[in-house]
Parts: C-alpha cells; structure tokens; sequence
C-alpha cells in the first residue's frame, strides 16, 4: 500500500471499525485512535515529502495512477506536493481535535463519527488526487455527511441552515460538474486523448474561447465552498446551527477545499482564462473581505462573528489567489492554513463556552477570563492571531498576500488591494471588542461563577490546534519554502 | 429452420414454460399451502434468471421479425433481475393479501406475461413484432393495477391506464402506418435504407414516438403516472416505474440510433425540448408530494428526463451510458420501492410524514433507503453518481453544454425532495414514530440484493466496460 492511498484506507477501516462499536465509549475509542494514525501518517507524509523531494524533482511526488473507467480514461491518479501535504496535515489536526472537542456526544454517537470521518475522507481524498472526476467525486463525499452532521446534532434552526448548506454546496458542484467536462472535452486540443488528468491537461493548451467561457463555472464552482461573495450565505447559518466539532471541520478544513479547487483546477489548467476574468473575480473577493468583516461587527452571536470572519478571511484567500503572483500566492495557502488552525480554534473555544454559559450572545457573557481563565486565555491568542499580530500564524499568511498585491503596478490592483487591507483593521475591531466584552469586565451572570473546570480532552484538542498557529508564526520558514518550491511549476504554467 | 435456432428465443420459451408450470400447478397445490404458489413462482423465476446468463448466439428468426444480440440479451438479463428483486419484495405481500384470495397464479401469470411481451418487443426486428410486444407488455399491467379490488383507487388506476395506454398504442399504431406508408416496409432492416425526412415520415415518427413516450413516462405523456402509482399496488407501480420503463427506454433508444437515425436532425430538437420539459415538471412537481408512491412517480419522472440525455447523442458512448444507467435506476428505484412496500404492508402508511424518526426506530430500512435516495440524487460513492454523470459526459461530448448545465440545475432541485425525505427519517423525531419490525427473508434478501447493486455498480468498472462493448452494434 503506498502512503497516500493510507489515507483513504485508514478512515474506511475506521469507519468500518465503527460500525461495530456501541456506545459512546467505544465510538470515541475508535475514531481517536484513527485520526490519531491519520495524525501520524500525515506528520510521517511531511518527512517523507521532504525526503522525497531532495531525490525526486517531479512536480507531484508519491504519485500512483490505476486506471478506473477505461472509456472515459478516469484514472485513480494521485500524488502530492508541498501545498497538499501542508493541508493534509491541517486536516488531520483539525480531525483529530474535532474528536477531542466531540468526547461528549451524547446523542447517536456511532453516527457522529462516522459521519465526520466519511467528511474528513473525502477531504484527504481531494487533497490527494490528480484526477478531476476522482477530484469530484471525493469533493461530494466530503459535503453530504454534512446535511447529516448540521441536521442531527446541530442546533437552532439546524434543518433550515442544513438544507440551505447543502443545496447551496451541492448546486455549486453541479456547476463545477459542467465545468470539469468542458476541461475533459478540451483537453485534446493538441491532438491527444481526452483526460481528466490534471497534470496532463496542464500540458495542453485549451483554446481561448473555452477558457473564457469555462473559467468562471469552474471557479465559482469551487469558490462557492470558499465563501465567494455573494454565494457565501449558506456558511454563517451552517456554522451558527453546526455542533462545534462540525464548525470546526467545516471552517477550518472544508471551506479550504474552495481555495484549493481555484487554484489547481480553475487557475492551473485554464490560465488564460484566469487572467481574463481575474478583474471580475477580484472585485468579488474584495467585496467578501470588506463585508465580511463588517459583518462580523454587527453580529452579537459568537458563532456568526466567526463565521462572517471566515468570510472575510477566506475572501482574501480568493483575492490572493487572482493577484496571480508567487508572494500572494504563498500568502493565500499560509492564510488557508493559518485560517483552518484558527477558525477551528475559536470554534472550540465558542463550543466550550457555550457548553457551559449555555449561551452565545456576547452580551449576556462577561468576565469570563475570572471563571475560565485557561478557555479565555487561549480566546485572546487565537484572537490576536486572527488579527495578524506577528508572532502568530495570521501575519506571516496576510503579511505575503498584501506584499505580493502591492507588486501590481494597475490602479485598479491597487485600488483592491487597499480596499482588502482595511480589513484588517476592522478586524481587530470585532475581535477586541468581543474580547472586551466577553472577557474582561465583571461577571454579569452570578451562575457563571460555579463554571465547569476545563476536561483533559478539550485541553489536548486546545493545544492540538494552538501548537501549529505559534509554530507558524514563529517558524513559518520551512513551510514557506516548501509551498513556494511546489509553485514555482505553477508560476510557470499561469504567468 | 432447425430446432436449434429456437434457443435464440430461450428467454421467451422459458419464461413462457414458467407460465404454464404455475397455471398447472395451481391445480395440484394443496389448499392448506396455498402460499406455496409464491414460493414455486420466485424458485423457477430464480432458475430462468441464472439459465439466462448463458451465452447467446447473435442472430434472427422468422425473416427477421425476432432478432437478438448480446446488447438485446444482456438487457433482458438486467429486466431479469429486476423482476426477481421485485418478486422477492412483493412475496410478503402476494402470501397475505392476494393469496389468500386464491389469485396468487393470476398475478404472476399477469406479470410475467407482461414481461413476455417486453422481451418480444425489444427484440423485434418489425414493427409488427414491436406492437405485439408493446401490447403484451401494457395490457396485463392494468389489469394488476387494478388488483386489490377492494380498493376504489386501485380500479381507478387500472381503468386509467388501461385508456391511456390504448389511446397511446393506437397513436403509436397511426404513426407506424405512416412510417409503412412511406417506406413500404415494416421491417427495420428495409425501413433504414428508405427513410428519408419527408413531411409524412416526419409525422409518422413524431405519433411513433409520442406512443412510446407515454409508456416512459416522457411530459407532456406523464399524466397518467402520479395517479396509477399511488391507486396501484406497490409491486405493480414499482414494476412499471422501473421493469416497463427501463424496457421502453431500451427500445426507444434501438429505433432511434439505428432506423430512425437518417432523421435525427428531427429528433435531436425533440428530445432536447422533451428532456428539458420532463426534468423540470418531474421535479417541480415532486417537490410537493406527501405520498411516497405519488413522490416516487415523480421522481421517477424526473430519471427519464436525465436518460433523454444519453439518447440525445445516438452514439456507442449514449447507448453504454443510458443502457448502464437504467440499470442502475433500477436497483435504485427498487431500493426505494422496496422500503415503501416493507412499511407500508406492516403499518399501511405512505406518507413522508409517517416516516419521521423513522431511522431511531428501525435503522437499516432508513439507510436502505438513504442509499437509494443518494442513488437517485446522484450522490457519491453510490452507483447513481457515476451513471448521471456518464450520461451529462455523453451529453456533453455532442456540446450540449447548456442542457447538461439545465440538467445539473435539476439534481440540485432533486436533491431536495430527496433530502426532505432523509429530513424525516434521520433529522425529525416523532412520538409517534412507526415501531421497530422485522422483516421476513424475502423481503430482506430483496433489499440487500438491491444495495449490493447500488454499492457495486458504480465503483466496479469493468460493468461499464463490459456493456461499452457490448454497445458497439451503434458505432
């Protein structure tokens, strides 16, 4: 078995495992155990990569291609770069401090897990493949587990938000579907066969008509996930009804399939019509940013703040990625990551206060750095994180994005550019004043004196998540250098 | 003319022989063990299935009026095992209600000559054969619409579709005379190097196909469906929504690819208007329903509109993508049914209401049917998936990029309806939620047979192969 195919094995085997568990004991046993092996498979995927690389100047590295649907010539076609095996690893942290925050579900647990770990397979499985209906495929397997996720366990008016989640997701990937085949029925523009392979189809020069006209059904099918303004309206209602270790899944892993999606199907393989369309698509991205974060100032539930934050965060994602330059470019995959340790983070932290002040209106909370000082705490890092104070995650990733979009010398780049960059500020805004509000003051609620101590299990999924967002803001040099090493060929193929 | 030429028609003889068996055996079972009938029908229906998996020879009889090939032949092994499953599902029902009225011979005698009549007619080699066949395969399904006799709708079903289908043969029939009229041949081998697009060819082909629309079930033909399923038995609307539809789309698409193909600028339009206007009132109007007979209808509807897509293109690539995606419906739709008729011969309820907090109470029916609910929307990693999107890629390959993106509107809108039903089963609690049962072997087999198929079909791609060759008679 190779080590990339483990990482659809290993959960299906979990699953499996989980089939015949009863209780929440065992359930939680056996899901921990399997995001624990995806956890070290993918740290072991990180050397390996490194390893690999010194000897193998392949662009994809570990890659494996079994044919599937000889006719359609669908391969099983994987293999990594430095971009995926970055995200691997988010996921399989996000997953593993998913199942810590979740230790408690009380309600259908068996299905709980295995709903996440189907989710968080189809997310390894479109982060690992090479092929565009392989692609697809897992993109679907990785949204429908959500429909169940929000709709089961998940709160307020959870069958509302599930359905709007869905259709909105599930429409988008319908859209990409016309997409991917308009790619498929151009990849032989020279004269080859027709393909889904990604790194074949690169090599071809698809006609300019049809990248004109394909660019933007495959980039706003993926970038609906990505929380594209204005399709960004199934994500605040999603997370606000999502239970917390599903907010955290959602925001920190899924949301990214978007940026990912744009960047190595839309952008990779149909570059000229990336260029044509960027300013549009700019504008959009932009848009997102700014409302996003004003949004969020308005928003007194602590779901919708981060929600709308996401929206805003994960804009400039998107607005990096059409800056269409190597700074930004590295700037919008540290931000993806930076994002997925953060997001899931704060969602943690919500759920836990939550589960204990049984509430999240950030006006009814007060003091609760006096109550819960180690849940608070970490509140105000992950926040000063969000708001891309140096030292954290967030800097290294805004600090790339908006250097990389001052390289254009176009007023209108410009003009964007510092559209998005005020962001920033009201950024820190929404997240002090939440920290104002909720942490410091008095305690406004006398029952939030006799507060539940912080468990074990929400301590190790805490600092599962806290370790990567200092180790990036401290050491963002090896996985600055191995993302940028694994865009030089895109740089190539896109400028 | 030998004997041995007679084994091309060893589907017809057989299930011929069957029929005959069960009348005299009738005769000779035991009063006390009546049942036994039901037993006897699913065991030699079970020896036919397997004998058909036997090769075939490529050939034709009587001057070509019968023909078969291994495309022809392999369909009708797919119509095999779908009335097996069908049969399995409805054994519980047949031995409580209708045996027990001393009918149990008749509906299978019914049925099964009802597939007789599908296996004629898509082998027919003449439009002679093909009208014979068509009017076996209707005329008995009216007479099972209408089997419970005891209930009102379920005679209001059978005398609406007994009208409708005859006004459709008999518009169908007008349109082949007009074929015959200008070509001076009925047999498909003669007509193909005569036709041409004259205004009467034109109209011929157009009443032609709006006979064989109907029994597809095709809008503006559909009417009849919503209300023979609901007023049917569950068997017989889950045979007609998946056995007769499946077998009127196979035939439908022999025609057009290979006699009426010299007119295929003509036709080209129609089903694209066809297959736009059947997708969207399929699901438009099966967003609304409450009886899951009714919704089923609906949705079934629906299918036949995304299979128009495939039959759109009249190559080797449609023919292998809607051949493998009926087939795959089938089990879908099986699945589906199946789960109705389980619930609704324990409890009698059919409605979507009925089944809220159904998965709390009794959970492997629930994913049964979420399987095949994900099936039909077309969800990943379940067989559904994988045919619609073979069939939007042959779509595509002709540059129908504006239908296959108006058809990927419709699974969206699809995907819905079928949610709302995973909405009640698996989201919604309910006090009064139907208890825990178990079903009996029959019916258990019959559901496992058909999720085996939908978790199967997709992901082993040697099938597809395997009919992609087949398929080649349409290169």
């Amino acid at each position: 078995m190779d080590i990339l195919s483990l990482f659809i094995v290993v959960p299906v085997l979990t699953i499996l495992a989980l089939v015949f568990t009863k209780g929440l004991k065992q359930a939680r046993i056996v899901s921990m155990i399997g995001s624990f092996v995806q956890l070290g498979m993918a740290i072991n995927l990180v050397f390996a990569y490194f390893k690999e690389k010194a000897i193998n100047d392949n662009i994809m590295v570990f890659t494996k291609d079994l044919v599937w649907f000889k006719q359609f010539n669908i391969h099983y076609n994987i293999g990594v770069d430095g971009i995926s095996v970055a995200l691997l690893l988010l996921t399989s942290i996000v997953v593993l401090a998913g199942v810590f925050i979740s230790w408690k579900m009380k309600d259908l647990p068996k299905e709980f897990f295995v709903s996440l770990i189907v989710l968080s397979s189809g997310v390894y499985g479109f982060f690992i493949s090479l092929d565009l209906f392989t692609m697809f495929v897992f993109f679907e397997i990785a949204v429908i587990p959500m429909y169940l996720l929000i709709g089961i366990w998940g709160s307020g008016p959870k069958e509302y938000s599930a359905m709007k989640l869905t259709l909105m997701l599930m429409g988008a990937s319908a859209v990409l579907l016309v997409g991917i085949l308009g790619i498929y029925f151009n990849s032989n523009a020279d004269g080859g066969e027709l393909t889904f392979s990604i790194m074949e189809i690169a090599k071809v020069n698809i006609p300019f008509e049809a990248q004109k006209l394909f660019f933007p059904i495959t980039f706003i099918g993926f970038a609906v996930i990505g929380a594209l303004f204005p399709f960004h309206t199934w994500s605040p209602d999603g997370h606000a009804s999502a239970p917390t270790a599903v907010s955290m899944l959602h925001a920190g892993v899924l949301m990214k399939l978007g940026g990912y999606g744009v960047f190595r199907v839309a952008m990779f393989l149909l570059p000229e019509g990336a260029m044509h369309w960027s300013w549009f698509f700019i504008i959009l991205a932009a848009t997102g940013v700014i409302y996003g974060a004003f949004s969020a100032i308005k928003q007194t539930d602590l779901k919708y703040i981060n929600a709308y934050s996401s929206v805003s965060h994960l804009g400039m994602v998107l607005f990096a990625l059409l800056m269409l330059n190597k700074t930004s470019w590295n700037g919008a995959i540290l931000q993806s990551l930076s994002h997925g340790f953060m997001t899931a983070l704060f969602f943690a932290l919500i759920g836990m206060i939550y589960g204990r002040t049984h509430t999240r209106d950030v006006t009814k909370l007060g003091g609760l750095l006096k109550v819960i000082p180690f849940i608070s705490a970490i509140y105000v890092i992950a926040g000063l994180a969000s708001l891309g104070l140096p030292g954290f995650s967030g800097f290294v990733a805004e600090m790339n994005i908006f250097v990389g979009a001052f390289e254009h010398e176009d007023m209108f780049y410009r003009i964007a550019t510092i559209i998005s960059v005020s962001a920033i500020v009201v950024t820190a805004v929404y997240i002090l004043r939440v920290v104002g509000i909720m942490l410091m003051g008095p305690v406004k609620n006398p029952e939030f004196l006799n507060l539940e101590k912080v468990t074990w299990y929400e301590k190790t999924g805490i600092l599962l998540l806290l370790i990567p967002i200092v180790g990036m803001g401290v050491a963002p040099l090896w996985l600055s250098n191995m993302i940028l090493k694994s865009l030089e060929p895109f740089i190539q193929g896109v400028l | 003319m030998n004997f041995s030429s007679f084994l091309l028609m060893r589907h017809e003889i057989l299930l011929l022989a069957i029929i005959l068996l069960l009348l005299i055996g009738e005769i000779f079972i035991n009063s006390n063990k009546k049942s036994s009938i039901v037993h006897l029908a699913i065991f030699l229906f079970g020896i036919h299935t397997a004998i058909g998996f036997l090769a075939i020879e490529e050939s034709s009889l009587f001057g070509g009026m019968f023909r078969t090939n291994n495309l022809i032949h392999f369909f009708k092994n797919v119509l095999n095992i779908g009335v097996f499953i069908l049969l399995l599902q409805s054994a519980d029902w047949l031995q409580e209600k209708i045996v027990t009225q001393n009918r149990g011979s008749e509906f299978f005698i019914l049925l099964f000559s009802s597939l007789l009549g599908m296996y004629f007619m898509i082998s027919s080699g003449d439009f002679l054969m093909f009208y014979l066949g068509l009017e076996l395969s209707t005329l008995p399904v009216a007479a099972m619409a209408a089997f419970e006799t005891t209930k009102r709708k379920s005679s209001e079903a059978g005398i609406k579709l007994i009208l409708s289908a005859a006004m459709a043969s008999g518009v169908s029939l007008f349109g082949i005379s007009m074929l015959y009229a200008t070509s001076g041949s009925i047999y498909f081998n003669d007509i193909i190097e005569v036709i041409s697009s004259t205004n009467l060819t034109i109209l011929g082909f157009i009443l032609f196909f709006a006979g064989l629309s109907f029994k597809i079930s095709l809008v503006p033909f559909h009417f009849w469906t919503a209300d023979v399923y609901e007023g049917a038995p569950i068997s017989v609307a889950s045979y007609l929504s998946v056995i007769s539809k499946g077998a009127a789309v196979f035939i439908m698409m022999i025609l057009l690819f290979t006699v009426l193909k010299p007119l295929m600028h003509v036709w080209e339009n129609i089903i694209y208007v066809i297959a736009l206007a059947t997708m969207f009132i399929g699901n438009l109007f099966a967003l609304r329903q409450q009886n899951m007979k009714r919704f089923l209808a609906f949705s079934s509807i629906a299918q036949a509109g995304f299979i128009l897509l495939g039959l759109i293109t009249g190559t080797q690539l449609g023919t292998a993508t809607i051949v493998y995606f009926v087939m795959i419906y089938i089990f879908s739709n099986l699945a589906a049914f199946g789960v109705v008729q389980a619930i609704s011969l324990k409890t009698g309820k059919e409605n979507m209401s009925d089944y809220e907090g159904l998965y709390r109470t009794n959970p492997n029916l629930s994913l049964v049917m979420m399987l095949a609910l994900f099936s039909l929307a077309g969800i990943p990693p379940v067989a559904g998936f994988f045919g619609k999107f073979f069939l939007f890629t042959a779509a595509a390959s002709k540059g129908y990029y504006l239908l296959v993106f108006l058809a990927v509107v419709n699974v969206t809108i699809s995907l819905y309806y079928y949610l709302l039903v995973i909405r009640a089963m698996f989201l919604r609690r309910s006090e009064n939620a139907i208890p825990y049962f178990k079903n009996k072997l029959y019916m258990r087999l019959g559901l496992l047979i058909t999720v085996i198929g939908i978790l199967v079909i997709g992901l082993y791609s040697p099938l597809y192969e395997y009919i992609y060759e087949l398929s080649s008679i349409f290169n």
